[in-house]
Formats: structure tokens, C-alpha cells, sequence
């Protein structure tokens, strides 16, 4: 590769993170104006936290039940399994839920999003209905990272409930700890520490799912490729950002509550 | 038609201009609709037609040039504005465009959702949605998907949408294209039928000559982004300019 084609890969990277910083400017000039489009973003709000659930459970189950399974002999080697609901609650609450539940849904989710604007651009459908006095950019874009933002939470909070469930089973099962001598145990280790950044990270993994998922299919081009590249670039462009973001709140988690 | 030179035009565009990376499209294009006129433009795939009529409602912005709708100069009107004056218009896209997520009865309802009152149509939305409906013959289809429809009955409940605020212009992009000759047929009486019923003005883009001849009062050839010439089907097709008999030699 030689150094105008590295120039011109750079150059464009920075070209589309400027499109999408004005992108994300544009939707929080459009969100505070009326009209709202409240039953469009209830719907949203159905489709993507109900679809998503058996999804988002039978992971957050098995990421439970692998994680416990994986964690006992190597604690069982340190005489340590009474630290179990500690460990795993703290991990999962605090990372591996939030980031395994966003990087599903953003595969579920964002691919989704991708995909269903592409298709309405390549099929005139937003132009139909810009013609038809509505604002495209607030019916589909605004609803759909508003709906997306406010259910990733609440997904991932249900997955980590799933999670803990899964690993108590474990538990149970290995270890004869009884549910109740279990959850009193995660009870005892989670503090506000662990559950506020979390849940405060959580709404920026879904404001970056539905953001990034709008943005390329609202410009999606080239036909039925382009939808293809849309859905596909959406997931790739999300789970990447997902990381970028985690490190960044960790990083800000620490200096906080440190 | 009467002489049309001293009255007032519906739908106005000056010296339009536009081009895509340095490669001009519209090169100086200018037209004028009158009420209750149909105008055909005629041109070759490529030719700039529906980029043109895409600056004419917004989709697209002109580089320079006039575009008057109703008196309104749509270049400098704010988004609110530009959004009530698109009511005034229907547009039947190449395509059909009907919204694949909603059945017939919802596309037909979706444009009067915010508009309905602003328009002081006084009749209640499922009356409305039922007229637009039996105008376009598809009463039965009303809670059907669009993917249940065959592409005449897409173009044809995509009309249906187009005609649901009962707009003064409609704007057809190749109404005819993709269609078998029967089913092209019936869109162009369709569409003549609507004319009398709505006393619509139409600007019609397409490359249809049999469109053309049926429902053209006027004709305007876009070649190489400007009026290469204008006139009745009749002057157009018994012109013997070359590039004008390209058209209708077949």
C-alpha cells in the first residue's frame, strides 16, 4: 500500500467521523423540536426492547452459567469459592454484561436499523415521505436512536439479572449455596460504584447502536449492495465504537470513583 | 388550451441549473406549468429529467436557477414552509414508494397524519383514505401489504397516496416504466381520469412516446440539460430534427 493510497484511507476516515459528528449535531437540534413523534418511538421502542428480549436472556443465561462454570476450579485452587457471587456479580455488572449485551444487540439492533433505512433510501421510501411534508430525519432517525437509547439499559439490566440468575443456578447446583445465601452475597458486593457508571455507559452503547445503524442506512447508496454494506458496516462501526466508549468510561469510572 | 402567454403559471423554473461532480445535468432547463395542463417531458435515460423534478420539490438543490411553486419561491422557504407547500403537491415516484413496513390503508394515512387539519380537509381520514381508494379502483386492497400487490397495484395505490390531500400538481417520474403495455395503458387512463376528477395540473416525466400522445396538452424534449424544443405531440413528432425523430421513429 503506498502512501497516497494510506493518505487517502485517513482522509476519509476523518471525512465520515465529521459526517457522523454532524450527523449526531443534527439530531440533537431535531429531538428538542416539535412535532414529536411519540407512537412512531413507542413502536420503536416495542420492536427493539421486545424482539431483543428472548435474545438478550438465553445470552445473559448462558453467559451466567459459562462464566461461573469457567471461574469455579481456578477459585476452588485459592480455597476461595465463597467469593464467587462477589467476582461474578462485580464482572458483570460493571463489564462483561453491559458489553457483551450491547455488542448483541448492536448485531441484532444496529444491523436491523442499517438495513431497514437502506432499503427505504434505494426504494425512494424517505423520499416519499419527505415529499409528503413529513420530516424523515425526526419520523425514522430521531425515533429510532431515542428508542435505542433509552432500551439498551434496560436490556442490559435485564441481561445481567439473567446473568447472576444463571450463575446462581451453578451455585446451587456445584456448590450446595442456596439462591437466597447467593443473592445476598452479590447484594452485598454491588455498590453504586459498580451499578451507576455502569448504567450510565449502558445509555451511550445504545446512542451509539442507534446513531451509527441511522447514519449508514439514511446514506446508504448503491442499491441492494449498498444495503448489504450498510447493515454490515453498521454492525462493524458499532461494535468498534462500543470499545471505544467502554475504555473511555471505565477510564472516567476510575477517576470518579477510583 | 388557451393562448397561455398571458396567464400566470402554477409551476415556474428559471435557468435551472445542476450538476453532479463537475458533470452538468441541467444546463439552463426552464419550464412553465398552467393550471389544469398536463406537460410531458420528454428525454433520454440520463438526460437530467428526474433530477430536475427532484429540484422541483426539494429532494435535490438546484446550483442556481428559479424554482417557483405557487407564487413561492421555494429556495429560500424554511423547512415548515417547504413542508406545506409540498401538500400542495403529489409526486408518484419511478418506483412506487410505498412504505414496505405498512399496509395500504397506513401508507394512505400516513401524509394526512400531519396535515389533514392544516388543509381543513373536513371529511374524517378513513373517508378520505376510501375515496382515494375507489378513484384508483383498489378499494379491496386496503389492509393488504404492498408486498401482496402486483406492480400496477403498487403504481396505483402510490397514485392513490399521491392524490390523498387532494394536491393541485402532481408530479409523475416515469409512470409507465417497468409495467406491461396493458398495465401501462390503464395507469394512463388512470391518470386522465384523475385529471377531470381533480382538476390536477400534471407534470409528467417519462420516455413513454404512447404516454406521451395520450395524455400531453404540451411537450417539452430535455436534451443535454436545456429545452431542445417544445411544442403539441403533434409538432414534436412531425418535426424533422433529428434528434427529435430519435424519439419517435419507433
Amino acid at each position: 500500500m503506498d502512501s497516497n493510497t494510506i493518505w487517502g484511507n485517513v482522509k476519509s476516515f476523518f471525512a465520515e467521523v465529521g459526517d457522523m459528528a454532524y450527523f449526531a449535531g443534527r439530531f440533537f437540534i431535531e429531538v428538542f423540536k416539535s412535532p414529536f413523534e411519540f407512537r412512531e418511538l413507542l413502536r420503536q421502542c416495542y420492536n427493539m426492547g421486545n424482539r431483543s428480549l428472548l435474545l438478550v436472556s438465553v445470552t445473559g443465561f448462558i453467559l451466567g452459567l459459562v462464566f461461573t462454570l469457567q471461574s469455579r476450579p481456578t477459585l476452588m485452587e485459592f480455597g476461595a469459592e465463597s467469593w464467587m457471587p462477589s467476582m461474578v456479580s462485580i464482572s458483570i455488572v460493571r463489564e462483561i454484561g453491559p458489553v457483551i449485551i450491547a455488542l448483541i444487540c448492536a448485531g441484532r439492533i444496529g444491523s436491523g436499523i442499517g438495513a431497514e433505512l437502506g432499503s427505504m433510501r434505494v426504494t425512494e421510501q424517505i423520499d416519499a415521505m419527505e415529499v409528503s411534508g413529513t420530516n424523515p430525519f425526526k419520523y425514522l432517525v430521531v425515533t429510532r436512536i431515542v428508542a435505542t437509547t433509552l432500551m439498551l439499559p434496560l436490556l442490559i439490566l435485564i441481561g445481567d439479572a439473567i446473568a447472576l440468575f444463571g450463575s446462581a443456578i451453578i451455585e446451587n447446583l456445584k456448590g450446595e449455596v442456596s439462591f437466597l445465601l447467593y443473592f445476598n452475597q452479590v447484594f452485598d458486593a454491588l455498590t453504586f460504584a459498580d451499578v451507576i457508571p455502569a448504567t450510565i455507559k449502558s445509555f451511550f452503547f445504545g446512542f451509539a447502536i442507534g446513531l451509527v445503524g441511522c447514519y449508514k442506512g439514511y446514506y446508504c447508496s448503491k442499491g441492494t449492495v449498498g444495503v448489504g454494506e450498510a447493515s454490515n458496516a453498521a454492525v462493524v462501526y458499532t461494535s468498534m465504537l462500543l470499545f471505544v466508549i467502554d475504555f473511555i468510561a471505565v477510564f472516567a469510572a476510575d477517576i470518579f470513583y477510583g | 388550451m388557451e393562448d397561455l402567454k398571458n396567464i400566470e403559471p402554477i409551476l415556474e423554473i428559471k435557468d435551472l441549473k445542476k450538476s453532479f461532480a463537475g458533470n452538468a445535468v441541467l444546463n439552463g432547463f426552464n419550464l412553465k406549468l398552467f393550471e389544469g395542463e398536463n406537460l410531458v417531458v420528454m428525454g433520454k435515460s440520463g438526460s437530467g429529467k428526474s433530477v430536475m423534478i427532484k429540484c422541483l420539490v426539494g429532494l435535490l438543490q438546484a446550483d442556481s436557477g428559479i424554482i417557483r411553486i405557487k407564487d413561492q419561491d421555494i429556495e429560500v422557504l424554511g423547512r415548515a414552509e417547504l413542508d406545506l407547500l409540498r401538500t400542495h403537491i403529489g409526486f408518484l415516484f419511478q418506483g412506487s414508494a410505498l412504505y414496505d413496513s405498512m399496509t395500504v390503508r397506513e401508507n394512505l394515512e400516513f401524509p394526512l397524519r400531519r396535515h389533514k387539519k392544516k388543509l381543513k380537509l373536513n371529511e374524517s381520514t378513513e373517508s378520505l383514505v376510501q375515496e382515494a381508494l375507489r378513484n384508483v379502483g383498489l378499494e379491496h386492497t386496503i389492509d393488504l401489504m404492498p408486498s401482496e400487490l402486483s406492480g400496477g397495484m403498487q403504481r396505483r395505490v402510490a397514485l392513490a397516496r399521491a392524490l390523498i390531500l387532494k394536491p393541485e400538481i402532481i408530479l409523475y417520474d416515469e409512470p409507465t416504466t417497468g409495467l406491461d403495455p396493458i398495465t401501462s395503458k390503464e395507469i394512463i387512463e388512470l391518470m386522465r381520469n384523475i385529471q377531470h376528477t381533480y382538476n390536477t395540473s400534471s407534470l409528467i416525466i417519462t420516455h413513454d412516446v404512447d404516454c406521451a400522445r395520450v395524455i400531453s396538452n404540451r411537450m417539452i424534449l430535455l436534451v443535454d440539460g436545456i429545452n431542445y424544443m417544445q411544442g403539441t405531440f403533434e409538432e414534436l413528432s412531425n418535426s424533422k430534427d433529428p434528434k427529435v425523430q430519435a424519439f419517435f421513429k419507433n
